[in-house]
């Protein structure tokens, strides 16, 4: 789960992280008044759930309130594309109005969990700022990173290793390693996946200040992190995501017709790959998860089929822990009571698929029924042409 | 022989009193796992269907001498479940529990890093080796007895692969789903390594997914020390890019986690690639000639 900018400063600074005094606005009347409160010259920026804000116009630097408010306005309600939100981009809702700093040198620090690694990572580079990932991949040797050990947690000498690397001399390395110091205990105590700063700026009177931060919460650990849960900000997400995750579904919207529901995200991610390889374009990705019922696989169906670019379904399930009778009852409900008018081609295979089957052949409804993955590929994709051609 | 399990092992339940728990651990029995035990904090001295409900996963070993622990119950409970196991001894323990924190992995994987227990999963679909031993979620009648040995990262699309094996007359040794979460107990090269030495084991179906590294270290595995023929398939080839916030996933990747560059390294190892995941059957028929 990600946050914004405001949230995640908001956030790190009761952690005794050093961040800039802010103000966050929804309207440029508040942003004026922001700013005014703040003092000139400050830093209006867009908040979105998506970095490079810098190189798409999202951030200013403003001299007096008036200029805060104009800037402010030609942001909000609008959509702002950067290079990480896709060609639709993001609406902008919020402002955060800071206080500008004189800054020396940009760094860049993060703590991520390193998967193969088995602990927390963290990554730091002198050359911090917009141009960080140019940096990673033309000088990989500029990018330090530091494994920690979790029973452990940073020690001194590790902080001393990185400050030295990113050129930090006499009172600058102890600033540096209380920062990691107190981002580390974020990272634990909130159940982070990612928390970046970029930059972490030393201004010109020494001091470190974070000036951006990014973070990423684990979602499987939000059940022990109410407040988390209360930063979220649902405007961000497909609405088609937001309901999937409130049934405990996973989906994400694609951009093709044949609306998909599997069980297992590899399978899910497998049947993608097929429906294309026979020509096919998947609508979504849809992982019904282990220990669906009938309720919440008929949930699925509606949710699929309320995509109106959806030409066709396709019901792919290797029952294991779910078992192809639940999927089948839930499939023939939802069917009925919303009435399917594309082609529906249904693979049953595993845990009671006999009863499964048995249900499907005994409804009134017309499903094709398919045998393997790719019988169930070929024949959604020849019936979703086929359905075109008469239309 | 055959991998992990076999007809001599004796399986505890933990989280044996939820429904998940029941429903499998009656599966596992029917289709003649020995299931000698169950745990359950609190409901002790109980029975499910006649096997003995214990406190704890010590007194469970003490009592029936169970040798390998399979674990359902709910997230925030896993963690500790799979500590108390390796503590009490336990030399192989399954975790099917998915949506487990990854911070609690992170320990977990530490925590067992000094001892002699085998961590499977979590987030998998167990372990079985066909007409001997199923551990798990894993549809039983799919699998024939043989002498492929199948590891995945994806539960239903073990099955999947499986399935075409069997249909195509290969039976398999041993099938070990480790599991999609990013910080997991065996891991891709664990398991080549215990099929490269196991006799009953011919040739071996390696199932990766897109992210993480896990199958660029397989591939130089296999290079390095595989002795017997692989077929891989990689899901994922067409998933498109995730959405992305700021910039540390791609630092620390480095462009690893893509399908194309998984398919690369493993069929530079001499691994044959299925093109799809319909494929994996017929690409092992006609790896084995
Ligand atoms: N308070 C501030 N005072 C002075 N300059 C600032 C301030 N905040 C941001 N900047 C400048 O604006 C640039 C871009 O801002 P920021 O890093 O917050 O957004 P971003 O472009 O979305 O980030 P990223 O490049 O990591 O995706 C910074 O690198 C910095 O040079
Ligand atoms: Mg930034």
């Amino acid at each position: 789960m990600n946050i914004h900018e405001y949230q995640a400063k908001q956030w790190l600074g009761r952690f005794g992280v050093p961040v800039p005094q802010g103000r966050v606005a929804a309207t440029a009347g508040e942003a004026r008044a922001a700013a005014r409160e703040i003092g000139f010259p400050c830093v209006v920026k867009a908040q979105i759930h998506a970095g490079g804000r810098g190189k798409a116009g999202g951030v200013k630097l403003v001299h007096d309130e008036d200029e805060a408010a104009a800037f402010a306005e030609g942001l909000l309600g609008r959509s702002l594309v950067t290079h990480q939100t896709g060609p639709e981009g993001r609406i902008v809702r919020r402002v955060w109005v800071e206080e500008a700093s004189r800054i020396a040198r940009e760094l860049y620090c993060s703590i991520v969990l390193d998967a193969s690694a088995g602990g927390p990572a963290i990554i730091a580079c002198r050359e911090g700022g917009m141009e960080i990932e140019e940096v990673a991949r033309e000088t990989p040797d500029a990018i330090i990173i530091e494994v920690v050990d979790p029973l452990v947690g940073v020690q001194p000498f590790q902080v001393r290793r990185v400050a030295g690397r990113l050129g930090l001399t006499g009172k600058e390395v102890s600033a540096f390693g209380a920062l990691v110091r107190s981002l580390y205990d974020a990272f634990l105590k909130s159940d982070c996946m990612q928390l970046e700063i970029n930059p972490l700026a030393r201004l010109e009177d020494g001091r470190l200040l974070v000036l951006d931060a990014k973070m990423n919460f684990d979602g499987n650990a939000l059940f022990r992190h109410a407040d988390v849960v209360e930063l979220r900000d649902i405007t961000e997400e497909d609405p088609k995501e937001v309901k999937a995750s409130d049934l405990g579904i996973s989906y994400v919207a694609l951009d093709g017709n044949i609306g998909c529901m599997v069980n297992g995200a590899g399978l899910a991610m497998g049947t993608m790959d097929i429906i294309q390889q026979y020509g096919g374009m998947p609508a979504n990705f849809l992982d019904v998860g282990g220990g669906a019922s009938k309720e919440m696989v008929g949930q699925a169906f509606r949710l699929l089929l309320s995509d109106d670019k959806v030409r066709g379904v396709l019901v792919n399930i290797f029952g294991g822990i779910m078992r192809c009778d639940v999927i089948a009852a839930g499939v023939i409900d939802a069917a009925r009571e919303i009435g399917v008018s594309v082609p529906l081609v249904v693979r049953l295979q595993g845990t009671n698929v006999e009863q499964g089957r048995e249900l499907l052949s005994k409804s009134d409804l017309s499903i094709i029924p398919a045998d393997t993955i790719a019988d169930a590929a070929q024949k959604i994709v020849e019936a979703v042409r086929a359905a075109e051609g008469r239309a | 022989m055959s991998i992990l399990v076999n007809a001599e092992t004796r399986v505890l339940t933990q989280g044996i009193t939820g429904a998940t728990g029941q429903f499998h651990t009656r599966t596992c029995k029917e289709y003649g796992t020995r299931m000698v035990a169950g745990v359950t904090p609190g409901k002790g001295g109980t029975d499910f269907e006649g096997i003995p409900v214990f406190d704890s996963v010590e007194q469970a070993v003490r009592e029936t001498g169970a040798n390998a622990s399979v674990i359902y119950v709910p997230p925030p409970f896993a963690a500790d479940a799979m500590m108390e196991s390796s503590d009490a001894g336990v030399p192989l323990v399954i975790c099917i529990t998915e949506g487990v924190p990854v911070q609690d992995m992170m320990r977990v994987k530490r925590y067992l890093a000094d001892r002699a227990t085998v961590l499977v999963g979590p987030n998998c679909p167990g372990v079985i080796t066909p007409g001997e031993c199923k551990i798990g979620i894993m549809p039983g009648h799919i699998h024939k007895r043989g002498r492929i040995g199948v590891i995945s990262r994806s539960g239903t699309l073990t099955y999947e692969a499986v399935d075409q094996l069997t249909r195509l007359g290969m039976g398999q040794s041993t099938c070990v789903g480790i599991g999609g979460d990013p910080i997991r107990g065996l891991n891709f090269v664990d398991v080549l390594a215990l099929f490269n030495e196991d006799d009953e084991t011919e040739a071996v179906v390696l199932i990766g997914e897109i992210g993480g590294s896990a199958e660029q270290d397989a591939a130089e595995w296999i290079r390095a020390h595989m002795k017997k023929p692989v077929v891989g398939f990689i899901v994922g080839q067409t998933a498109p890019p995730g959405k992305r916030m700021g910039h540390a996933g791609a630092i620390i990747s480095g462009g690893k986690g893509t399908a194309a560059e998984k398919v690369e390294a493993l069929r530079a190892a001499g691994v044959s690639m299925a093109p799809t995941p319909a494929d994996i059957g017929r690409t092992m028929k006609e790896r084995l000639g």
